[in-house]
């Protein structure tokens, strides 16, 4: 059977050119990027050239990029280390503005420096039925000991494109610092860093056709940081631990190849999703469309189907050979509904029965047909069985 | 997080589903956890369970475990019946992961209050 892999939010697969590009890093080029000798050398001329290539994907100097292991210890090592930064921990108090729908990695942060004993206090702005983040309750959100501002550019469920320009323009007139998580919006959406003023941006690898294991944290010039890693002094002392360079590597790669392959990546995604959501909708009544119709990532379709549960859905795409995700408690070890889809305002039995899907650059448009063609059925069959459809299908 | 084949197959071709329209009783309970909702339909003769059906809004465990109680329920007395608990459903399932452990309650919940709504009417 053949599968369509419809959840590129939740990972993606790694382009042939980036592994080609790992290739030589691991049994010929393998020398540690400290080491002085030639395969050390090696290494460390790898690692500089994925330095510069991050840099200029994201409009940035080589300085400011700081290689780690993935999204999630790029949120934490900005959130922490601005803190810590700002003695945090040695008795100083701080307060971080964040938004409700932020991914875990930021929002357990902040719960954790909330935690006894950090001392930090943090706002989480709420959002619009949309999903979106309104700039000007970030601003009545400031306080005199606030030190940060956290707000993802692109949400993982969801895909809002939040106003980040705007909100980091309110930041530095207040003299907070803004971080992004821009795991998301990377190679989807312009980032250009020397038009908006960010202070902090996270990327990922793997959501980029790059491999697992990698990402980095972008810190503008003069923006104090501690670490969270301690060791040989790796990453100019921010991140220690020997350089992944292979992996490093391959993320450069994903990143100029996201960059080159922007325009017609966009318009072909823009064009499955739209296709997806108006077919789905026009096939099947009672649906709807989660998130910003516009403001949203143009791979992400996060449908919500009356009177059925996602996991349901997702087993019987599965079935079809179709992989795709669900905001469903049902889904989550936790047995929580999505604290995202909450945040919109939904009912835990709308949320119940939200599909995300998302697309990716190797996704046809015969897939979209396939999906469109199968949906109809499965939705029908549960509503069958639902005892809330009230007849309907 | 995987399902057992019997789980799977519960759930892609559940048993016994719809409605009764003029059931001896029914039994609807809604689950607290995750949202999920179970009706259960019985027909009653001489004491025992002679037609069943179910309907579920809820996910895969959800439905394979109303599917599986409403195949041990059917063709048995009423007592009979009120002794099937979530352990024999999920047993019979061959098992269900941790995290849905909840949902066995909902069907074997929905039936015993579905016998209870008939007692009731005596």
């Amino acid at each position: 059977m053949k599968r369509i892999y419809l959840d590129h939010a939740a990972t993606t697969a790694v382009d042939s050119e980036v592994m080609q590009a790992m290739a030589p890093y691991f049994a010929e080029a393998f020398g540690n990027a400290s080491s002085l000798h030639s395969f050390g050398k090696d290494a460390s001329r790898a690692l500089g050239a994925a330095r510069q290539t991050v840099a200029d994907a994201l409009g940035a100097g080589m300085g400011e990029i700081f290689f780690t292991s993935g999204g999630t210890e790029s949120d934490n090592l900005a959130l922490k280390g601005v803190m810590m930064a700002g003695g945090v921990g040695r008795g100083e108090r701080g307060h971080i503005i964040t938004s409700a729908i932020e991914h875990p990695a930021i929002l357990n942060t902040c719960r954790y420096l909330e935690g006894a004993g950090h001392g930090c206090d943090v706002t989480y702005i709420p959002v619009g039925s949309d999903g979106l983040v309104d700039p000007g309750d970030v601003a009545d959100a400031i306080r005199d000991d606030t030190k940060l501002i956290s707000i993802m550019h692109a949400n993982n469920e969801i895909g809002t494109i939040q106003p980040i320009a705007e909100i980091g323009a309110i930041a530095r007139k207040n003299g907070v610092l803004f971080h992004t998580d821009a795991v998301q919006s990377f190679g989807k959406t312009e980032i250009d860093l020397r038009k908006i003023p960010v202070d902090m941006l996270s990327l990922s690898s793997h959501k980029i056709y790059g491999p697992k294991g990698v990402g980095a944290l972008y810190v503008r010039d003069g923006v104090e940081i501690a670490p969270l890693m301690h060791g040989g002094g790796h990453e100019s002392g921010l991140r220690a631990g020997t350089e992944n360079v292979a992996g490093i590597v391959g993320f450069a790669k994903a990143a100029m190849l996201a960059i080159e392959r922007f325009a017609p990546d966009c318009s072909h995604l823009t064009k499955l999703r739209d296709m997806l959501i108006k077919g789905t909708i026009a096939a099947i009544d009672d649906v709807h469309l989660n998130g910003h119709p516009t403001e949203r990532l143009p791979n992400n379709a996060n449908l919500r189907f009356d009177f059925v549960e996602g996991e349901a859905m997702l087993l019987h795409l599965d079935v079809k050979g179709i992989a795709v995700s669900t905001g469903s408690a049902c889904s989550s070890a936790s047995s929580e509904p999505s604290h995202v889809l909450l945040a919109l305002g939904l009912a835990p039995e709308e949320i119940h029965g939200s599909i995300r899907f998302t697309l990716g650059r190797e996704n046809t448009e015969e897939e979209i047909l396939y999906v469109l063609d199968v949906l109809p059925e499965i939705v029908g069959k549960l509503r069958a069985i639902s005892p809330i459809a009230g007849g309907k299908r | 997080m995987e399902y057992t084949e019997e789980v799977m197959d519960h759930f892609l071709n559940p048993r016994n589903i719809g409605d009764i329209p003029d059931a001896d009783g029914v039994g609807t309970i809604g689950n607290q956890v995750c949202g999920d909702m179970t009706s259960v339909y019985i027909k009653v003769a001489d004491d025992r369970i002679v037609d069943i059906k179910f309907k579920t809004f809820g996910c895969g465990a959800a439905i394979a475990t109303a599917s599986k109680t409403t195949e041990l329920a059917l063709g048995k007395t009423l007592d009979e019946a009120l002794a099937i608990t979530r352990d024999d459903v999920a047993d019979a399932l061959g098992g269900l992961p941790e995290a849905k452990l909840h949902c066995s309650n909902l069907a074997a919940d929905a039936l015993h209050v579905a016998i209870e709504e008939y007692r009731a009417k005596g």
